[in-house]
């Protein structure tokens, strides 16, 4: 049973088509990898999901609720995070006042505080550094954050663009081993990635974006070794 | 000691712009936007003191909390029905000047309904002058309601913003609106929340600034909304005690200047050390620079 059934998905800024029409699923305790190139409509696709931009048409269905109709503010408490790219850390709280944000819509201070305990066990960085500004963490250390406030919603699936971008390459290897830790605790992830090879590397399953289409997809390892996409994204 | 009586009337009028600095300064840093319609709530929540007053007999107490409730819906209501339509608009010009067509608009149904003349206000504001070093300095029990209720809503603010739910909500919906709504923030309700509160405390500005010069127009508003937009800019606009500290120094200045050079260029004076403020430290006393990071 699919957790996440997205259909028939059309997306328009102004009168830019960017997503035409996209039909794909995510089931319970996946990591699928909607891989591309830029412009590809992935992180629309993604913006489209939590509300941030309306559909023009199609459905998105979550757990039985429909995405679609639903103001992005209430779908956080529906156990949907979205990590988004750039990160988008509030950079003037410090980085336990942005983690205590990501818990906003829970009320229980104890399931608050158990949270809060796992995301600092999980990032010791965000633990040594929690009274700092946070616009003044490094680049990855923020992805830590960005990660750490989505994990404080407790949420059943989480969405991540581009979580490698603008990463030193011994961070990138860092943060998928997260992305793949958390996925072993039991939480479903759809992940959005320019940077192929590392996505199909932790994905079960992924589909490849071109212009606003899905081309190709299927199981990560075969996808690793379709010709198309050793050439086009894998850069061999 | 004069010059002490002159000083205490500055702080004064300085705790009245403040007041309505705050409104200004809190509405730019969740909105972005500069509300010029402000200075003319100020105007209605006197206006609606008068009328409970005056027509109605309500007591000084009960006429401010009907002026304040009034104030908070028509706050909202403008932000509703003027602003919010263009919050995605891809000029934030478009949003000034119809802040500016709003501010037209409430100063001239107001003298569609009052009529022009000028109203005589009674103070609100019933406290025996204090008088220090035999008679020389007197304070008027204005003055102390007016510097107290600054020093509260200060504090107030300060403690909402900080250690509220609602607070933090504003400082997230502040810097990032999209971030704030993965969250879980209702982004248009915090944005009404601050209208609210910033039109709320015009109507005590515009009660307390009609007590201590109780000539009542439906331009009443006008220039002290100028004057409170000079002393957020002067403060740093988007801080809460920018404003405070920007509005106490524009009274105080206007103030002096009145006494000491010339009653007449006392608000040239003002301006000319807003622009001198803004060439040495463009982001104002306490403002920021705001970089924006890839």
């Amino acid at each position: 049973m699919a957790m996440l059934t997205i259909k028939d998905l059309e997306v328009y800024y102004g009168v830019i088509n960017a997503v035409k029409g996209i039909s794909f699923e995510v089931n319970q305790g996946e990591i699928i990898a909607l891989i591309g190139a830029n412009g590809a409509g992935k992180t629309t696709i993604l913006h489209t999901i939590t509300g941030l931009i309306q559909a023009k048409s199609g459905s998105i269905e979550f757990e039985g609720k429909e995405l679609t109709k639903t103001p992005a503010h209430k779908i956080v408490s529906l156990g949907m995070a979205h990590v988004p790219e750039g990160r988008r850390i509030f950079q003037q709280l410090t980085v336990y006042d942005n983690l205590k944000m990501g818990a906003y819509t829970r009320k229980d201070k104890k399931e608050i505080a158990d949270t809060l305990e796992m995301v600092y066990k999980r990032f010791p960085r965000l633990l040594e550094r929690k009274n700092q500004i946070a616009g003044t963490l490094s680049g990855g250390e923020q992805q830590m954050l960005a990660m750490g406030r989505a994990l404080m919603s407790h949420p059943s699936i989480i969405l991540m663009d581009e979580p490698s971008m603008g990463l030193s390459p011994l961070y990138v290897s860092e943060i998928f081993d997260i992305i793949k830790e958390i996925n072993k605790s039991g939480t479903t992830v759809l992940l959005v990635e320019q940077n192929a090879k590392k996505a199909l590397s932790i994905a079960n399953r992924a589909y490849v974006l071109e212009t606003g289409k899905i081309v190709l997809s299927g199981d990560a390892n075969e996808l690793m070794n379709d010709d198309s996409v050793k050439k086009a994204y894998l850069g061999e | 000691m004069s010059f002490l009586n002159h000083l205490i009337n500055g702080f004064s009028l300085g705790s009245v712009y403040a007041i309505i600095a705050l409104g200004y300064t809190m509405v730019y840093g969740i909105a972005k936007m500069l509300n010029f319609a402000h200075g003319d709530v100020i105007m209605v929540g006197a206006f609606a003191v008068f009328i409970s007053m005056t027509s109605m007999g309500a007591s000084a107490l009960l006429s401010l909390i009907i002026a304040m409730a009034v104030c908070t819906a028509l706050g909202v209501l403008i932000e509703k029905v003027a602003y919010r339509p263009l919050r995605n608009a891809s000029s934030s010009l478009a949003v000034l000047i119809t802040a500016i067509g709003v501010s037209y608009l409430l100063q001239n149904l107001a003298l569609l309904i009052f009529g022009a003349d000028s109203k005589s206000f009674t103070s609100i504001v019933n406290l025996k002058a204090v008088k220090l070093f035999d008679g020389q300095v007197s304070i008027s029990g204005t003055a102390i309601v007016t510097i107290t209720a600054c020093i509260v809503i200060m504090v107030g603010l300060t403690l909402f913003v900080n250690k509220t739910k609602a607070g933090q909500a504003m400082k997230a919906v502040s810097e990032d609106k999209g971030a704030a709504q993965l969250m879980g923030i209702n982004v248009n309700a915090t944005i009404s929340l601050t209208f609210a509160i910033g039109s709320a405390l015009a109507a005590v500005a515009g009660a307390l600034m009609c007590s201590a010069y109780p000539n009542l127009t439906p331009y009443s508003g006008t220039m002290p909304g100028i004057k409170a937009f000079v002393a957020a800019v002067f403060g740093g606009i988007g801080s809460i005690p920018g404003a405070m500290i920007g509005g106490l120094l524009i009274g105080i200045i206007e103030n002096i200047g009145k006494a000491y050079i010339s009653s007449q260029m006392a608000d040239a004076i003002v301006f000319a050390i807003l622009v001198v403020v803004l060439l040495i430290k463009p982001t104002g006393i306490l403002g920021k620079n705001i970089q924006e990071k890839v």
